[in-house]
């Protein structure tokens, strides 16, 4: 007995190894395929020599165009993943996530209204503007959805109302944007339907910065995380403080969720999908090994769409959020019918 | 004192609506202590505020000695725990991961088990029998195994005090006595102190030290199963019949038929409720005699007979009483005699049953 259960446990140490590794060399590999691959093809003589300093159009195009984009697709596939894992705890359901719960476009309304106001007004916006407009966003939807968890008696009751306050926010959008001035609107339509695009460096190294600084916090929650996934009673009976628990949860996953929608817009099933496959791969949910795997998950998962994104059609550009739909909605639809059983 | 647990004036309910108020309740280590009392009169919500899962309305809940609003989270973790009703479904976790929860309260800031969390999660499983469920997915085992397994979370927490709400609920009735069973076994073996609320009354009378009343809010009688069984007191604190509950078995017998007896039952000897229950069901109100005061067929003869015809025990039958006995033979339609009931020492149903045969109204030894 005590023999099975070191072989079990070195099984699940191996495999894990085995996941963080295939994990991590796929980022890499990804990454390094959205330097090279594009509109122009870039060597990867070129590409090794523009990351060391030198100076070239095809130094330009890597350090200006594609190397922001791909910090920003890794970054911020990662913050979505750990965000929908985070909500997923939080609401005790397999499919919830900041896009289905209406989280990301209820910050995409603040940050559209606080373009228009700013930009408007002749001032312009920074990189900490967005995530402080997009964060309120995510709250205010979070601060509606909430009240709604603790009355649904059923699962998909609540999917249902943050699909609903999701389209409210974007009816709201959308009549915002119509009746702005011509100069924010192409702006703001383009941002409005989710791309990497046009992420420069200092907002790479902002968002690098925020995502960080809420993933810390995150990983240092994993204990309560384990606890709370027996429910809310036995995790208050191992002495986890609930309501510091879940204010942390919906503040982070806000932050996090927020922090994708201000720079490349709502970015959708990234959030549920990726966990998923993340916790079929590691086969436990065990929070401390989950949240830096559906972190790196949620970076392979956002480069690869990005890169179909960029490619497929090139030079025409697809939104991200699109291709993200293509791949992440049939997980969610297989996570529905393996539950049913 | 030797009391683990104890309420003072102790108010338990929702928001503003009070379920439960002025409770005094106390629990002792090594001892199970069961609240019972009829559905919605505040077992679970007593519990639940016992556990700090819902705030007191009024009053103080001592654990240790030390008032709960004192106690740390991180502390109160490690000298109590719980096994609640509500079905948990985690996902992708063995049942070890789920026993492992319950080392959360002595794991530092990551969760990280070490040598001795370990052992206590080996012993947790060994005691409740579910070390071979160790690596199996918690969301493929039954219900009786699920039980098990929370209850070892709930040991691997070494609590000096467990609360279970119900435990026994959706188990057969193996997975009920093993479960009772692994109490008993726990607070013999760990000297912890049980405090759980219980349905069946059954099993209530027979694995509780003490068993603690809740009767409309308030809490009614305390002390040990053979006093609150006696008395008619279940009877009156559930609202039923004192007639159709037995209580030296626990047990209660279902309404009897209305009406004037149709058929006499010749009975005793502890063969007899099987012919009781059968005319029960189909409706045939009876008369029952004549069974000796310590007759085993007595308690359901006095839940389901019209009449029940009794003599003391080891005594003659009075004349009086074989007399009734003859005159409802006479009155009723039909006589069955039971196998067993008459022998040499009860010569009074051989006479009862000479009589059915002259009168021809012997429908069958049942």
């Amino acid at each position: 007995m005590e023999q099975t259960n070191r072989a079990a446990k070195i099984d699940r140490a191996t495999r894990c190894a085995v996941c963080y590794a295939a994990l991590l060399l796929l980022t890499l590999a990804l990454g390094a395929a959205g330097l090279r691959f594009g509109s122009v093809k870039i060597t990867a003589q070129k590409i090794i020599s523009a990351l060391g300093g030198e100076k070239s159009t095809a130094a330009d195009i890597i350090m200006i165009s594609r190397l922001p984009r791909v910090i920003a697709a890794t970054v911020l596939g990662g913050a979505l993943a750990v965000s929908g894992y985070l909500l997923q705890t939080f609401f005790a359901n397999p499919i919830a996530g900041p896009f289905v719960l209406g989280i990301s476009s209820g910050a995409k309304l603040t940050v559209a209204l606080a373009m228009i106001v700013f930009l408007g007004n002749g001032m312009t916006l920074d990189s900490a503007g967005l995530i402080i407009a997009a964060f309120v966003g995510s709250l205010l939807s979070l601060g509606l959805i909430i009240p709604v968890s603790g009355r649904a008696q059923k699962n998909y009751m609540l999917i249902v109302c943050g699909i609903m306050i999701g389209y409210i926010c974007s009816a709201v959008t959308e009549f915002v944007v119509t009746f702005a001035d011509d100069s924010n609107i192409v702006n703001l339509h383009n941002w409005s339907m989710g791309s990497f695009s046009g992420i420069g460096m200092d907002e790479a190294g902002v968002m690098s910065a925020v995502v960080l600084a809420a993933m810390v916090p995150t990983f240092l929650l994993s204990k309560q995380i384990g606890a709370y996934q027996l429910g809310e009673a036995y995790a208050r009976n191992s002495g986890v403080n609930i309501r510091w628990f879940r204010l942390a949860v919906i503040l982070l996953s806000s932050l996090l969720s927020a922090c994708v929608t201000a720079f490349a817009g709502p970015v959708s099933f990234v959030g549920i999908a990726v966990p998923h496959i993340v916790k079929r791969m590691l086969g436990t949910a065990k929070p401390r090994v989950i949240i830096p795997a559906a972190f790196l998950g949620g970076a392979c998962f956002c480069l690869l769409c990005d890169l179909i994104a960029r490619t497929l059609f090139a030079p025409t550009e697809l939104s991200i959020g699109s291709v993200t739909a293509v791949l992440g909605a049939p997980v969610v639809i297989f996570i529905m019918m393996s539950r049913k059983k | 004192m030797g009391s683990i647990f104890r309420t003072e004036g102790l108010s338990a309910g929702y928001g503003r609506k009070v379920v439960l108020s002025g409770a005094e309740i106390t629990a002792e280590r090594g001892k199970i202590t069961t609240l019972i009392g009829p559905n919605g009169c505040g077992k679970s919500t007593l519990l639940r505020t016992a556990a700090k899962q819902l705030e007191p309305l009024a009053g103080t809940v001592f654990v240790s000695g030390k008032s709960l609003r004192e106690t740390g989270a991180n502390e109160l973790a490690r000298k109590l725990s719980i096994l609640l009703t509500d079905r948990v479904s985690p996902e992708l976790m063995t049942c070890r991961d789920v026993v492992e929860s319950g080392r959360y309260p002595y794991t530092g800031r990551l969760g990280i088990l070490s040598e001795a969390d370990r052992e206590a999660v080996d012993e947790a499983m060994a005691l409740t029998s579910t070390t071979e469920l160790s690596g199996v997915d918690f969301a493929r085992i039954s219900d009786g195994q699920r039980q098990r397994v929370m209850l070892a979370r709930a040991m691997s927490q070494q609590p000096e005090l467990l609360i279970l709400d119900e435990p026994t609920s959706y188990l057969d009735i193996r997975h009920k006595l093993e479960l009772l069973n692994t109490l008993k076994k726990l607070v013999r073996e760990k000297n912890t102190a049980v405090l759980m609320s219980l349905h069946e009354l059954d099993l209530a009378l027979r694995v509780s030290d003490k068993i603690v009343c809740i009767d409309g809010g308030k809490v009614g009688r305390v002390g040990t199963p053979e006093e609150i069984f006696s008395g008619g007191y279940i009877s009156a604190l559930y609202g039923i019949s004192e007639a159709c509950f037995c209580e030296s078995s626990g047990c209660a017998e279902l309404e009897k038929p209305a009406g004037a007896p149709e058929v006499f039952v010749i009975s005793g000897g502890g063969n007899s409720g099987g012919v009781f229950r059968r005319l029960q069901r189909e409706g045939t109100p009876f008369a029952a005699g004549i069974i000796p005061a310590n007759d085993i067929d007595l308690p359901a003869a006095r839940a389901l007979a019209a009449e029940v015809v009794s003599r003391p025990a080891f005594s003659e039958a009075p004349r009086e009483v074989v007399q009734r006995g003859l005159q409802l033979i006479g009155e009723c339609g039909g006589v069955i005699c039971c196998p067993g009931s008459c022998g040499a020492l009860n010569p009074e149903n051989s006479e009862l049953l000479s009589c059915a045969r002259r009168l021809g109204k012997l429908i069958g030894d049942a």
